[in-house]
């Protein structure tokens, strides 16, 4: 096989953890912001390195460069829209959990 | 079984889910869920069948009916979502029960 | 080495089916129904996977925008303004024990048995059938595209295309008849994040959307796609308090709206007081023609499918005042 697709196959079995670790975090953090905090860094890493390894498979730098915007975007995004969920769940009144 | 028949049963199935929960949800909301989940269905069987043919791309003209099926399924959802939030003003009920059904809850 | 490939991407199919099918039940057997309806929008994500697997690129975006995007905006607003309890308001008659065995009885044999018909008929099927891709394939270079699917909706099946741009339309008229749009968010609601996200966005989304719009003529893409992205767009804005000054939200709204239909129309029109046959395009103006109704319909979609989400029409209109309608709803809503 060739260099490229063995990194590309490394990449993505290394998004692998980051991917488990955020949804074990969905499902095993005792808090909504706890499960916000682990749901959108982990997720976001992980999809780091998957566009990461697609990069490696790219045809053209525009494929490369819609890809990198792809991430961005989807950083902006999932980063707002966490702030949105926490606000609104502190508007309602849910406490931080606390030992 | 080649690829395009399971996607096609799979379709069946998930028309034969919606067509279980639009006959025996209540709320008038899990009804319009359960018609666009057999929506679904139905295009998933559109777009099996016409991905039958060579590797790759799937027959244009199944994919261009089903493209026109999901915008006007869209539409028509929102009509369906329209008329009960208008029921729901007007007699404050949001299922039509008239009276103890036998649901399988 | 190829039997590898083969097992694999069967195994991915399998998970993929299998994921779909149960994230379906699930859906609709929540007891909340809002986890059901952003399960909804999951599940929308996940079939647009399903799409790419059997290579229909184009009902891929379509469903990732509208099937996953626009209908899960539209369910969760119509999840807040219905509220989750059901709430019925006429007398409970109990029933007798046969009208009480004769539902679970009927779909239990019903049910099963459609899904059994119907998987058997699909044995009658061929295994590999080409479909029409070949004489799509072959007319390709006089229909005005490059693509198959653009050529086909616009060219080949553009009578289709144009009855359903009038069936956005009706579904545009009722819900304006039905109901006055009432604001998605409050004034004192509006996070400065999300300003900011829209502020970044917007420009964004315009560009995407006529990039994909100008991308149907070649590869998967096309008017509905961008028309939806546009769509997603308006509101986004919308969400964060922008609203048609009221100048614009009487001729120039429904100008806005009924373009790609108007435009479509016309060219329909003209082409069968030409050459007998409706929209059949002379063969010089074919691609120009397409663009020209992809580009008004692109606009036209947008602005009807956020109209549709917003769900009433514009506060100007005359409207029969009832007992306080913006107030009751929010009563009757214990």
């Amino acid at each position: 096989m060739l260099l490229s697709d063995l990194l590309t196959a490394l990449l993505l079995f290394c998004s692998l953890p980051f991917f488990l670790a955020g949804t074990l975090g969905l499902l095993r953090f005792p808090d909504l912001y706890c499960r916000l905090h682990a749901l959108t860094k982990a997720d976001n890493l992980g999809l780091g390195l998957v566009v990461l390894a697609l990069m490696i498979q790219a045809d053209s730098w525009q494929v490369v460069i819609r890809l990198l915007l792809t991430w961005l975007l989807i950083l902006v995004a999932g980063a707002t829209v966490a702030h949105l969920i926490a606000r609104k769940a502190q508007q309602d009144g849910h406490q931080p959990w606390r030992h | 079984m080649s690829m395009a028949l399971l996607y096609a049963g799979s379709g069946i199935i998930l028309f034969s889910i919606g067509l279980h929960a639009l006959l025996v949800r209540r709320h008038l909301l899990r009804k319009i869920l359960a018609a666009n989940i057999m929506g679904s269905g139905v295009f998933m069987v559109f777009i099996a069948m016409g991905a039958r043919g060579d590797a790759g791309v799937a027959d244009p003209v199944p994919q261009a009916m089903v493209l026109t099926g999901i915008v006007v399924s869209l539409c028509f959802t929102a009509v369906a979502i329209v008329l009960a939030v208008r029921i729901n003003h007007l007699t404050g009920c949001t299922t039509l029960a008239i009276d103890e059904e036998s649901a399988i809850d | 080495m190829a039997t590898l490939t083969m097992e694999l991407t069967l195994i991915f199919d399998l998970i993929l089916l299998f994921t779909l099918i149960s994230m379906a039940w699930l859906l609709l057997a929540s007891t909340d129904l809002f986890r059901a309806v952003v399960l909804f929008i999951a599940f929308g994500l996940l079939l647009s996977l399903a799409w790419v697997r059997l290579g229909a690129a184009d009902v891929a975006l379509a469903e990732a925008a509208i099937g996953a995007g626009i209908t899960g905006a539209l369910l969760l607003v119509g999840l807040g303004r219905l509220g989750s309890a059901e709430r019925c308001r006429f007398t409970r008659v109990p029933l007798t024990f046969l009208q009480r065995l004769s539902a679970p009885l009927l779909i239990g044999i019903m049910i099963p048995s459609i899904t059994l018909i119907l998987v058997l008929e699909l044995r009658l099927l061929a295994d590999v059938a080409p479909g029409q891709q070949g004489l799509v394939n072959a007319l390709l270079d006089i229909s005005g595209s490059g693509h198959g699917v653009t050529a086909v909706l616009m060219n080949f099946r553009a009578w289709d295309t144009l009855l359903e741009k009038g069936v956005l339309l009706l579904a545009l008229i009722t819900i304006w008849s039905l109901d006055q749009a009432r604001p998605l968010v409050h004034e004192d609601e509006i996070s400065p994040q999300l300003t900011g996200l829209a502020r970044l966005l917007l420009p964004i989304v315009i560009i995407v959307a006529g990039f994909v719009l100008w991308q149907g003529a070649h590869a998967p893409g096309g008017a509905f796609q961008a028309g939806a992205l546009l769509s997603a767009g308006i509101l986004l804005a919308t969400l964060v308090g922008y609203t048609l000054p009221a100048r614009r939200q009487r001729l120039s709204l429904r100008l806005l709206l009924t373009a790609g239909f108007w435009v479509f129309l016309l060219i329909a029109a003209t082409t069968l007081l030409t050459s007998g046959y409706p929209l059949s395009y002379p063969q010089p103006l074919a691609g120009g023609l397409i663009l020209l109704i992809e580009l008004v319909a692109t606009a036209s979609i947008a602005t009807i499918l956020a109209a549709v989400v917003v769900g009433g029409h514009p506060p100007d209109n005359l409207s029969v005042p009832e007992d306080d309608s913006s107030a009751s709803p929010k009563k009757r809503r214990k």
